[in-house]
């Protein structure tokens, strides 16, 4: 392997003994892995073994019963939306959670949230201010669409694009944040071979030019092996691989669980 | 399309500039007749400016409120006893003030947003609706105990010199509404306006990119409730020339509800298309009655064709043209662009 623009670092999340239920269903039960600073690390498992629940917890969306997040080395008390925003760590989902009736590049736009600080009076009256701030934001955004190939519907409002031109999108306004850490929630889910390539493709470029640390669900086993670092699986909400590719490949219980076994 | 004015590109600043030489220049030179000032162009700015505030709440931040009248009528008392009671006020002043007055209402009876949405918010912001109107009645002191009900409202004056003639009101609302929609376009088109809209079109997304949905729906409303209350405190001064809770009705929230659908919602131009339909359909309908059929169609039956009419528009517009009388216009703007291209 060539060497990488960001070489990978010390431990930057740290999951531990996470335990979630609803009611008596346990969707995940006692979970701890890592995430290295600058890795693509990958959660994969069968349908229904906790995966999305998994990132719904890191990012705060669900608040598991047991167990705790650190992230950079400190633990973080109340975790929610928006505080994990603030952190540096952005998602996409899995179902996409666009901004259906704004254009390409106010969806991107709305990334930069974190980093506008002028208040709605600022705004009104397009102050000093500001007018500087959207600019900046803007060509930020600019350079996102330029980056992801999708400067020709930067104006169309995100409702009418193909599926996988969403997906794409929900990729750049995770970037438009800055965020550390990004969680992609399947985002090759429901793709074609081409765009499931292309997508690969953006989210290496992203990794080794950015350095942005990744966390990715996937479905496709092929992809997975492909792109990413190192690999933790699920099944029925427990660890029962974790290692690089190669090693999970070759892991017994992981065979087993995708394969079906003999009871 | 780059602006070149704050958030204005050069075709809307072309846009203004006819409107502003229309309005401010040839309409007071040639309408003389007061009955288009109070009939017509007073109530129709009046209730576009309401119709924006709505448009912000419901529109832009996607909850679904219905109460705009309530804060009319909140900013209008309050506007009546601003310079009743405090002296040397300026009118501009009063204004200002009962919008934030209205505004502080609006944050409070926007708090159920945060816990329900939909009808159900519906159902929560009507609250807004009958509480104030019922404070009004109830407190005598709102309405500076004046026992007939109907109170005259007080005479605009404005640096000494009063603003009573159709034509001179009708200025003063021009120049309240002018900049109050050239900022609502600047919040619309900025920051604030994606972060509420990022709120109506997927709240969960909106919290995952750092936007605070409490922080961001309760500036909507109170902001949305300031538009609504300097609108009714114009509305009540220009137009009704009385104060009189029963004129902020239920019908009248509905009525700038309307206002925001048939225009088109999440538009700012769209509420003085929406206004201006809704205002103007019943004249035209009269005006048909009376010239077209002389009066052979009684009244009250033209007074119910109105309201199937409308009835049957909202629904149209509901299903096929969400985005309302608004996006008509740009389509057909779009279509003549196309026609004279074509011909070169």
């Amino acid at each position: 392997m060539t060497e990488r623009n960001f070489p990978i670092g010390g431990p930057v999340l740290e999951v531990k003994n996470i335990s979630l239920s609803f009611g008596g269903v346990k969707a995940i039960t006692d979970t701890s892995f890592n995430v290295l600073e600058h890795e693509i690390r990958a959660i994969i498992g069968p349908n229904g073994a906790g995966k999305s629940s998994m990132l719904n917890c890191i990012n705060g969306i669900y608040k598991p019963q047991v167990g705790s997040v650190t992230y950079k080395g400190e633990e973080i008390q109340k975790v929610t939306p928006n505080i994990m925003a603030q952190k540096g760590i952005s998602r996409t989902f899995q179902n996409l959670a666009l901004f259906k009736r704004m254009s390409v590049l106010d969806n991107i736009l709305v990334g930069r949230k974190l980093h506008t600080t002028s208040n709605f009076m600022e705004v009104a009256l397009q102050l000093p201010k500001a007018k500087r701030e959207e600019k900046v934001n803007r060509d930020r955004c600019e350079e996102i669409v330029e980056f992801l190939e999708i400067e020709d519907i930067k104006n169309t409002p995100v409702g009418k694009l193909p599926y996988g031109l969403q997906k794409k999108v929900e990729l750049g306004r995770a970037l438009a944040t800055d965020a550390n850490l990004i969680l992609l929630d399947e985002p090759m889910a429901g793709m074609n071979v081409e765009e499931k390539r292309e997508m690969c493709r953006f989210i290496l470029k992203v990794n080794d030019e950015i350095g942005t640390t990744m966390v990715l669900i996937e479905h496709d086993m092929g992809v997975v092996m492909d792109i990413s670092d190192r690999v933790v699986v699920l099944d029925y909400g427990k660890v029962i691989g974790d290692g690089t590719p190669d090693e999970v490949r070759s892991n017994q219980r992981v065979i087993d669980a995708y394969l079906g076994v003999e009871h | 399309m780059k602006p070149i004015f704050m958030t204005y590109t050069r075709g809307d600043l072309i846009n203004l500039a006819i409107l502003l030489i229309v309005g401010v220049v040839v309409i007071p030179m040639t309408v003389s007749s007061g009955y288009w000032y109070t009939s017509i162009l007073i109530p129709w700015l009046c209730l576009a400016l309401a119709t924006i505030g709505q448009q912000i709440i419901m529109g832009y931040t996607g909850q679904l409120a219905l109460g705009a009248a309530g804060f009319m009528a909140a900013g209008a008392f309050a506007c009546f006893n601003l310079i009743l009671r405090v002296p040397g006020i300026p009118f501009v002043g009063a204004l200002l003030i009962s919008g934030l007055i209205a505004a502080a209402f609006g944050i409070l009876f926007g708090l159920p947003s945060l816990r329900v949405r939909g009808i159900y918010l519906m159902v929560a912001t009507l609250a807004s609706q009958f509480f104030i109107i019922w404070m009004i009645d109830k407190f005598g002191w709102f309405k500076n105990y004046d026992s007939s009900g109907i109170i005259t409202a007080q005479d605009i004056v404005i640096m000494g010199k009063p603003f009573t003639s159709p034509v001179e009101m009708y200025l003063v609302i021009v120049a309240v509404v002018t900049p109050m929609t050239l900022i609502a376009m600047n919040m619309a088109r900025g920051s604030t306006g994606r972060n509420w809209m990022s709120v109506r079109d997927m709240d969960i997304a909106a919290e995952s990119m750092g936007v605070s949905l409490l922080k961001t729906k309760l500036q909507a409303f109170a902001i949305s409730s300031f538009y609504c209350g300097v609108a009714g405190a114009l509305f009540a001064f220009t137009y009704l020339k009385s104060l009189e809770p029963v004129a902020f009705d239920i019908k009248l929230s509905f009525k700038v509800l309307f206002m925001v659908i048939l225009g088109g919602l999440g538009t700012i131009n769209g509420a003085f298309i929406g206004a201006a339909f809704i205002l103007l359909f019943p004249v035209l309908l009269n005006y048909i009655g009376n010239n077209v059929f002389h009066g052979a169609i009684d009244a009250t039956i033209i007074s119910a064709i109105e309201q199937v009419v409308f009835g049957v528009l909202m629904i149209i517009f509901m299903i096929y043209e969400p985005l309302g009388m608004a996006k008509l216009w740009e389509t057909i703007k779009i279509k003549i662009a196309g026609l004279f291209s074509k011909n070169k």
